[in-house]
């Protein structure tokens, strides 16, 4: 008899278990990958949090789950739904939306979130994050996704800004005013993507720090942050690719800084999706994330003791 | 709010259909409705997105189906993905669904009709990727048969697991899939003879075995609903060599089943 077997998995945890309900606040984390679980136990005091595509865990059992099941014993986890498609002028697709819902109800994660770009169109999925124009329109049809989408799940969506590449021409609002129109329409929080900020900045010509001025901090729960690639667009000039394949660039710390020191100590993660490094590599990128947040919690203790000292 | 959609007007939302036309069809210009900053041409920039659409979607197959690739060689699959996402891409933003049709289109595919097994080693691959993502269930003991009375032992019929699964092949499908699923080098494949691959997964492992002629036809039977006496009868009429009792010990220590009842 011939076998081939799927690695090592540890113990599956029932289905029905209800896990801790640990603080995020303040914390690093980074993407969770199935093959860095054994090292991430193995590491031993559990510190941060773990961020899964939602739909990674949309199928019936299996490894997935297991994996999933066991890191949440441990860990605060965040769950980040990638094609639910709210960007779109299409309904949102029920049975989708209703596994979303079963994720949440099952793995209690500490953040939910979602991006305003749209993934499918018709009967196709187009697997990337799309963009739309930011109009009077849109702005009501993504509201609506945003409250369907709340109803369901029964707690707020963090929406993340997107990294774009091309301009869309109908455009006639900016996507700060937008976003932050979505946010007092829907209360919905945000997620603020520094790498696309960075991205999109240097694709469209803007000042990211001018984006950053104008985008409503007070409503942001999480902060992502990634590498990117470059290119060059039709005139050769600097063209950046959103592609989480390397670590963060020193310009997007820079900038993430300066977002931390005006906003507080924000839940932060690394994204890391391909050329996916080993557990201690991806590790050290939460571990700088970390100690920026440490040294800003520490500062506004620093400050309050003088105030009130 | 709930009246909104309603008032908006339909020119306003066909930003999609016309942002996605293009993004598989090479032939299709850039959209007249995206630019780049200060109106630049946006050819290369509009080409990041259908980069990213098609190389994403090869990727997701060539994920789900490496044996195929390591067959092939990375080259010939990606060529061969390509046609296949622009023909059939997906249509669940479930990636490890996609990939359905893969196997048909591969048995049609001009440049791979030199592989006439190539086909079933992709069947196997997907079969492989449900039975990992299939629901959690307790499999079938392997003694529960024995406490069934001999008369009564005709009339069963076996539950199969969720992650069970049959692909039946002329080809020597499961050693070629074994052969380049294994890490370390493949060495020729002479053997020319038909096998069927039976895939469970009645743990965390999914586990792929080669079965004997005569036991594939049997499971088939038994997948279908068949009661045993009249599964085993089908297998014996097309398999004069058939050994029933090893055949339900193969089955059982493979985890195919989860429970037995009683047939009408």
């Amino acid at each position: 008899m011939m076998t081939i077997s799927t690695r090592a998995a540890p113990e599956l945890a029932p289905a029905t278990a209800h896990f801790p309900g640990y603080d995020i606040g303040g914390l690093a984390g980074t993407s969770f990958k199935p093959q860095h679980l054994l090292a991430i136990l193995e590491d031993g005091e559990p510190r941060g949090f773990f961020e899964v595509h939602a739909e990674n865990y949309m199928g019936a059992g299996g490894p997935p789950h297991a994996a999933l099941a066991r890191l949440r014993q441990d860990y605060p986890v965040s769950l980040h739904g990638v094609c639910m498609s709210i960007g779109g002028p299409e309904r949102l697709d029920k049975a989708h939306l209703e596994r979303f819902r079963g994720l949440v109800e099952r793995y209690e994660p500490a953040l939910v979130s979602e991006h305003l770009a749209w993934s499918t169109h018709r009967t196709t999925y187009y697997n990337d994050l799309l963009p739309l124009p930011y109009t009077a329109a849109t702005l009501a049809r993504v509201s609506d996704h945003i409250d369907e989408v709340q109803e369901t799940i029964g707690r707020p969506l963090l929406l993340e800004n997107p990294s774009t590449y091309v301009v869309l021409k109908e455009s006639v609002m900016s996507e700060t005013s937008f976003i932050r129109e979505l946010a007092k329409r829907t209360g919905c929080g945000l997620l603020l993507d520094v790498n696309n900020v960075f991205v999109s900045a240097i694709n469209h010509g803007y000042s990211a720090l001018e984006y950053l001025a104008d985008f409503p901090l007070e409503h942001v729960g999480e902060i992502h942050l990634a590498g990117h690639k470059e290119q060059e667009d039709d005139e050769g000039e600097r063209l950046l690719i959103d592609s989480h394949d390397g670590p963060v660039a020193d310009a997007v710390w820079t900038l993430y800084q300066r977002v931390i020191r005006r906003a507080g100590p924000i839940p932060t993660l690394i994204e890391w999706d391909s050329a996916i490094p080993d557990w201690p590599i991806l590790k050290a990128e939460a571990e700088a994330a970390q100690a920026i947040l440490d040294r800003e919690a520490a500062a506004i203790l620093d400050e309050r003791v003088l105030t009130h000292g | 709010m709930a009246d909104v959609p309603s008032r908006v007007p339909l020119e306003a939302c066909d930003y999609a259909a016309r942002f996605a036309a293009p993004l598989l069809d090479p032939a299709c210009t850039t959209p007249a409705l995206v630019a780049g900053p200060n109106s630049k041409r946006a050819d290369k920039r509009f080409n990041v997105y259908r980069n990213n659409v098609t190389v994403s979607l090869i990727e997701a197959l060539a994920a789900t189906f490496p044996a195929v690739q390591r067959v092939t060689g990375e080259v010939f699959f990606r060529a061969m993905a390509r046609f296949h996402v622009r023909e059939s891409p997906p249509t669940s933003p479930l990636l490890f669904e996609y990939g359905r049709d893969f196997p048909d289109f591969i048995a049609r595919y001009e440049y791979a009709q030199s592989m006439p097994w190539l086909a079933d080693v992709a069947r196997i691959e997907r079969a492989w990727l449900d039975a990992y993502h299939a629901a959690d269930a307790k499999v079938l003991a392997a003694d529960a048969i024995a406490a069934i009375p001999a008369e009564r032992l005709g009339g069963i019929v076996f539950e199969p697991h969720p992650a069970t699964r049959l692909v039946r092949s002329v080809y020597p499908a499961v050693t070629i899939f074994a052969a380049n699923r294994a890490e370390g080098p493949v060495s020729r494949v002479d053997n020319a003879a038909p096998e069927s691959a039976l895939v469970t997964r009645p743990d965390l492992d999914v586990i792929v075995r080669r079965l004997s002629t005569g036991t594939d036809i049997l499971l088939d039977a038994l997948l279908r609903g068949r009661p045993l006496a009249e599964a085993a009868e089908i297998a014996a009429t097309q398999c004069p060599t058939f050994d029933l009792a090893a055949g339900i010990a193969v089955m059982l220590e493979a985890g195919a089943f989860t429970a037995i009842h009683q047939g009408g």
